[in-house]
């Protein structure tokens, strides 16, 4: 039994790699990058990381979910946002515009911050909220960073899936309409991943400008990635160490991020 | 007692049996360009029509209109027996009725339009799986029998951007045909296609015609009209200008504008 399909070629992809490596050019510089690492591992500091592990995996946790569910929410929110603009009455479309636009005219802290102490100072002077079972929730940040980010990512992709939507092939739904495809399975089946498999490459850009808004939410005292590297320097006075680690830490995300991209769209056969 | 009142109807009952499309007066204007001045033709099953026209001359715009991808201005539209049912400025009454007679007419694009994010596979079960509610098991078995029929069981598993004009062609022929149609409508199946590719096409739907299939197919091969067509549909202007079976039409026209124009094309 030989290993599944995608791993052959990617390990073909890996040989091909390997031979074009193998150059004289290409052996310096990774003989150079291979001492940077050695010297950073050598003659930086690093004794602080065995107390601050538990704390860094707990921040790291805690960028990658609120990504995540940012991400899945706000473009939850997107699919109608996009919508009402490419075909909605003027009702549904000029409140969706409107939004779109505040979103992507303000800057995200400023988000934030209006939410966060906006909202967050508003809501304990209302009875109803303060003796509700939200309540434990609502008086920590996390809730507001989330919905910021939410919002934000919603804002920024209504506006991308409005072209997307607007830009799918007619030819595609006629085929749709002469087959008698029912409206609603026409949209899941047919318009919806088309749209979204036109603007893939679009989102995984997206998304990784999320993962790198998000140290944002630090400055509302939610402890994430970045957080911790700050904590890090204001305890042991350590400047560039945590710093160096936590770069290393959002490459890699957001590699993880363009890989799934690419997975994705390889699957629906927009990467020819 | 048969009285010959009673017969011309007994007749008149059997001919609306065989009747798979009946499309009466039939109107379509774009804002002030009426396009179809009053068209109407009657299809019998197995009947292959072809309609020929020069651009402009409304062909396209008539196909669509029967399964409604236009909407009419005016006129009746019956199909298998049914009425659509239409209100006074041609749009149908019900949507449900257009999408339940839309799963039984077969359409072939001239842009093929196959759904370009889905393997041809993909695309041959998706009316079946999903508006039919054909068992997915089954409708794939079909797909792969109709995809080896038009010349493309090893190419199941791929995009279609992938492929020729000529080979998304005839998927798209296996597609309309998954739904197993009362009636396939071909509208130019053959006009973005490269010269070298027109005939592999064209023996797919030969082969249709071969098996009694009622068509209707908007065309430019003349040559191909008159050896599949059963009956032949000139359009000019929005109207029918002469009719009748392929040797009449194309073997000894009447119309001075008939002759013009196979004179141009032929």
């Amino acid at each position: 039994m030989g290993p599944p399909r995608s791993a052959v070629v990617a390990g073909g992809g890996q040989m091909m790699g390997w031979r074009s490596l193998m150059q004289p050019h290409r052996i310096v510089l990774m003989a150079l990058f291979a001492g940077l690492v050695v010297w950073c591992a050598i003659s930086l500091r690093w004794d602080w990381i065995p107390e601050y592990t538990p704390l860094a995996i707990e921040g790291a946790w805690r960028t990658i979910w609120i990504l995540v569910v940012t991400t899945i929410a706000g473009f939850l929110l997107a699919i109608p946002l996009g919508l009402a603009q490419a075909i909605g009455p003027w009702y549904l479309s000029v409140p969706a515009k409107t939004f779109c636009t505040i979103i992507r005219g303000t800057p995200l802290l400023l988000q934030i911050w209006l939410l966060y102490y906006g909202l967050g100072s508003l809501f304990p002077q209302i009875p109803w909220i303060r003796g509700s079972e939200l309540w434990p929730y609502l008086r920590q940040a996390w809730p507001y960073a989330v919905l910021a980010l939410t919002l934000s990512y919603a804002g920024y992709e209504g506006e991308v899936m409005r072209g997307a939507f607007a830009g799918v092939n007619k030819g595609q739904l006629e085929a749709a309409n002469a087959f008698g495809m029912p409206r609603f399975t026409m949209f899941r089946r047919i318009w919806l991943p088309q749209a979204i498999r036109n603007v893939l490459p679009t989102l995984g850009g997206e998304t990784i400008l999320q993962l790198k808004a998000t140290p944002l939410v630090a400055t509302i005292t939610v402890v994430e990635a970045y957080a911790v590297s700050s904590r890090v320097r204001s305890d042991t006075f350590i400047v560039y160490e945590p710093l160096l680690l936590l770069a290393v830490f959002y490459m890699i995300i957001a590699g993880i991020i363009a890989l799934l991209f690419r997975r994705f769209e390889l699957k629906t056969g927009s990467r020819a | 007692m048969t009285t010959p009142d009673m017969m011309a109807r007994e007749k008149q009952a059997q001919a609306e049996e065989t009747e798979a499309i009946r499309v009466t007066d039939l109107h379509k204007s774009f804002g002030t360009l009426e396009v179809l001045k009053g068209v109407s033709l009657t299809a019998h099953k197995g009947d292959v029509v072809a309609i020929i026209g020069g651009s402009g001359s409304g062909k396209s715009t008539f196909l669509r209109c029967i399964n409604f991808l236009e909407t009419p201005s005016s006129g009746q539209i019956v199909i298998n027996g049914e009425e659509v049912l239409m209100r006074p400025d041609g749009t149908p009454v019900k949507r449900r009725q257009i999408e339940r007679i839309r799963t039984r007419l077969g359409m072939v694009f001239q842009a093929f339009n196959l759904w370009t994010h889905r393997t041809l596979l993909e695309n041959v079960i998706e009316v079946p799986v999903h508006v039919l509610k054909v068992p997915r098991a089954k409708a794939i078995e079909r797909a792969q029998a109709l995809l080896e029929r038009v010349g493309l069981g090893d190419r199941a598993d791929t995009f279609p951007s992938y492929l020729s004009g000529g080979q998304q062609q005839r998927a798209a022929i296996a597609r309309a045909l998954a739904v197993d149609p009362s009636v396939m409508l071909f509208d130019e199946p053959t006009s973005a296609l490269d010269p070298e590719l027109v005939g592999e096409v064209l023996t797919v739907i030969r082969d249709l015609a071969a098996e009694g299939r009622t068509m209707l197919l908007v065309t430019h091969e003349m040559k191909f009209a008159r050896e599949v067509a059963t009956h032949v549909v000139y359009l000019f202007e929005g109207r029918i200008e002469e009719q009748g079976p392929p040797d009449e039409v194309f073997g000894n026209p009447k119309s001075a504008r008939l002759q013009q124009f196979l004179k141009t094309v032929g």
